[in-house]
């Protein structure tokens, strides 16, 4: 009986099962940042222990980042107080810490990725939910809780139990203008919010193959809005390729031995999964959230669900999102009007991701009604970006170019919705209040959808607006 | 490091209605730039107060009637979304000490757990149920019994089963819902699994 990636991985990484049952499990790589952290230090101290293996937890800063100043002290005191309470830590522990002087600071799950830290095989942790993109590079790699974190700093493991897998199979080829944010949110549209709590999904099939390594990202991100916290991709030739040359990836000779490890950390061609799962990819249009669950989104030609339409269970979140959206059911979508468009964040902040858009925006201006901003994932994506001329295309077209960050995802730092604003966001939680104002509404999209908003100040179907056929 | 074994939780309780909180909806991200976690609890669910408040209705945590409840009681996938640790934390710091709900987000079960606060799944029926005896007799004592799997409700012949996953409900019993003493005792076989992991072992 064959055995899937999490079998393989989780087997190398037990290191014990505790009296409870649940796994003493080794987490090789531990990625850390300023909100989850500080607090995990202090108890790691307070309880006269130390951090381990300083040498496999790596640091960024990210949430509380303001991504319109670049110099320090920022002129949030406690924003400024959280950088410098990392900076402190990192440098008692000898913790690597990519700094904002570095060149190298961004959100977490853009900065592992990039430096080639994040890799096949590999379990990973991090106090941050959307830990789970690393998972297309076949790692599994969950978010954790600060308690958690204590724990992966003082002893390199955690106590967890082990998952379930589900496979979810993606195949054919996606129509032109729907891309990898759409495919997640159609799972999880589909899934429901709910229905990965207890699993791991494993995603494959030949739109998967077909998907870049930063497309894979996207959707592994997603997992946790889906329920399931872990999520990943088994590693192949595209894996190899992004990885090869990267600062942190093995040089020389031990590349080819650890391209021959990950190649055999695969699931099994024979794995037994605890479920499947099977979407068509031709089936997939490009799809917005219109409530406050990741879960709540249709295709671009779809109207806002009346409520005693939907399934019993569902009927009362639905009523709660058409009440905070002020969008009464039967709506359609496309035409809604938006405040704001953002474009990054840790699902959509990569350098393709602002390729894509920056390929359709030549030439062409936000509306003059839309606050439009474009927050690259990292200091490297806006580097590159900008050296690529990208950035000078977004100004053009009226965009705010911006320092890496998390930006407007979460509402930790100055870029916030204002009031009711509806924003048009490339993110992944449209949670009430998520984008830091506590009315405001957000719509999930992918970027080029949301520079479909940006240049009609309404939800647009981009198919139309850039002419993709 | 001694922990109390939590065998039951016996309080007041309140019901907090819907599916899907997140933990956002817990504890808003602009409360989270501290350093400590103390002096979370008076921001749980701050926005949705306000957001009850503005609509002219009552959120139940704004209710005198469930002042000094110490069991919140709510609907599916409670927790979901951020692994913020913030959110329990601000639970057990506003009083809270157990949790039923229809079903938990993995995230916040297990942050919720190595704080020592039992979340436990009941059916909607009985949820229904017994938000509905609160809201009449809010003084009522609710007993959420881990030994026997069940909630019950003081005076009235209100019990309902429960459930907990038996990695959760174990350790509270025995006082180890806080794994790090277990874990530090693992660390010789730590080490030894570190040597035997190539991406580990080198260096």
């Amino acid at each position: 009986m064959g055995k899937t990636l999490l079998d393989k991985v989780w087997e190398e990484h037990t290191v014990r099962t505790l009296p409870d049952g649940r796994t003493q499990l080794l987490i090789g790589t531990h990625l850390i940042h300023e909100v989850t952290s500080p607090q995990a230090f202090g108890m790691v101290r307070d309880l006269g222990l130390k951090v381990l293996y300083p040498h496999r937890t790596f640091a960024t800063v990210d949430h509380i980042v303001p991504t319109d100043q670049a110099q320090e002290p920022f002129s949030d005191p406690l924003a400024d107080a959280m950088v410098k309470e990392l900076r402190k830590n990192c440098a008692e522990t000898g913790v690597t810490f990519f700094d904002l002087p570095t060149g190298k600071q961004g959100i977490v799950h853009i900065v592992g990725p990039e430096q080639g830290i994040t890799q096949p095989g590999t379990t990973i942790a991090c106090g941050d939910s959307h830990t789970s993109t690393h998972g297309a590079f076949g790692a599994i790699a969950f978010g954790i809780g600060t308690s958690q974190v204590r724990d992966v700093l003082a002893t390199q493991t955690m106590a967890i139990g082990k998952p379930k897998v589900r496979r979810i199979n993606v195949d054919g080829k996606l129509a032109p203008g729907v891309y990898a944010k759409d495919v997640i949110l159609h799972i999880i549209r589909k899934l429901g919010v709910n229905g990965g709590i207890g699993y791991a999904y494993e995603y494959g099939g030949s739109t998967f193959d077909a998907f870049t390594q930063e497309e894979r990202m996207t959707v592994c991100n997603m997992s946790i809005e889906g329920g399931a916290r872990v999520g990943y991709v088994n590693p192949d030739e595209t894996t190899f390729e992004y990885l090869k040359g990267r600062p942190y990836s093995p040089q020389g000779a031990e590349w080819d031995k650890a391209v021959a490890r990950w190649k055999a950390v695969a699931s099994d061609k024979d794995a037994v999964y605890d479920d499947v799962v099977n979407f068509r990819a031709e089936e997939i249009l490009p799809t917005v959230t219109w409530g406050i669950t990741p879960g709540q989104a249709v295709f671009i030609n779809e109207s806002i669900p009346d409520p005693k339409d939907l399934p019993e269970k569902d009927r009362d979140t639905a009523a709660e999102a058409i009440e905070h959206m002020k969008l009464p059911a039967g709506t359609p979508v496309e035409g809604i009007k938006v405040d704001v468009a953002f474009l990054g964040s840790c699902t959509n902040g990569r350098l393709s991701d602002l390729q894509e858009v920056a390929k359709h925006l030549k030439g062409r201006k936000v509306d003059p009604t839309v606050k439009a901003i474009v927050v690259p994932g990292s200091q490297v994506v806006a580097s590159i970006a900008e050296k690529m001329g990208l950035a000078e295309i977004f100004r053009e077209a009226g965009f705010e170019w911006r320092g890496a960050g998390c930006s407007m995802c979460l509402g930790m730092n100055p870029d916030k919705l204002v009031g009711d604003q509806l924003s048009a966001s490339s993110s992944n939680r449209n949670f009430k209040g998520r984008q830091g104002s506590p009315t405001g509404r957000t719509m999930l999209m992918s970027p080029l959808m949301v520079a479909a908003a940006a240049l009609t100040g309404k939800v647009s179907d981009a198919r139309k607006v850039f002419g993709i056929k | 490091m001694s922990l109390a074994k939590i065998t039951q939780v016996t309080g007041r309780g309140v019901h907090i209605p819907g599916d899907d909180i997140d933990t956002d909806r817990i504890i808003p991200a602009r409360f989270m730039k501290c350093v400590t976690f103390d002096g979370l609890g008076e921001f749980a669910f701050a926005d949705a107060k306000a957001a009850e408040k503005a609509a002219g209705r009552l959120h139940p945590l704004d209710d005198s009637r469930f002042d000094g409840a110490t069991i919140l009681i709510s609907g599916s996938n409670f927790g979901c979304g951020s692994s913020r640790e913030h959110a329990p934390q601000a639970l057990y710091r506003y009083g809270f000490r157990a949790v039923i709900a229809e079903s938990f987000a993995e995230i916040f079960f297990g942050n919720s757990t190595t704080l020592g606060i039992p979340c436990v799944k009941m059916s909607k029926q009985d949820i229904d149920d017994l938000s509905a005896l609160i809201d009449k007799t809010p003084s009522a004592l609710v007993t959420v019994d881990l030994t026997e799997n069940k909630v019950t409700v003081d005076d009235v012949a209100f019990t309902a089963a429960i459930s907990i996953p038996e990695q959760a409900r174990k350790p509270l019993l025995e006082g180890r819902w806080d794994s790090i003493a277990d874990l530090v005792d693992g660390l010789e076989d730590v080490k030894a699994r570190v040597a035997a992991i190539p991406y580990l072992a080198a260096r």
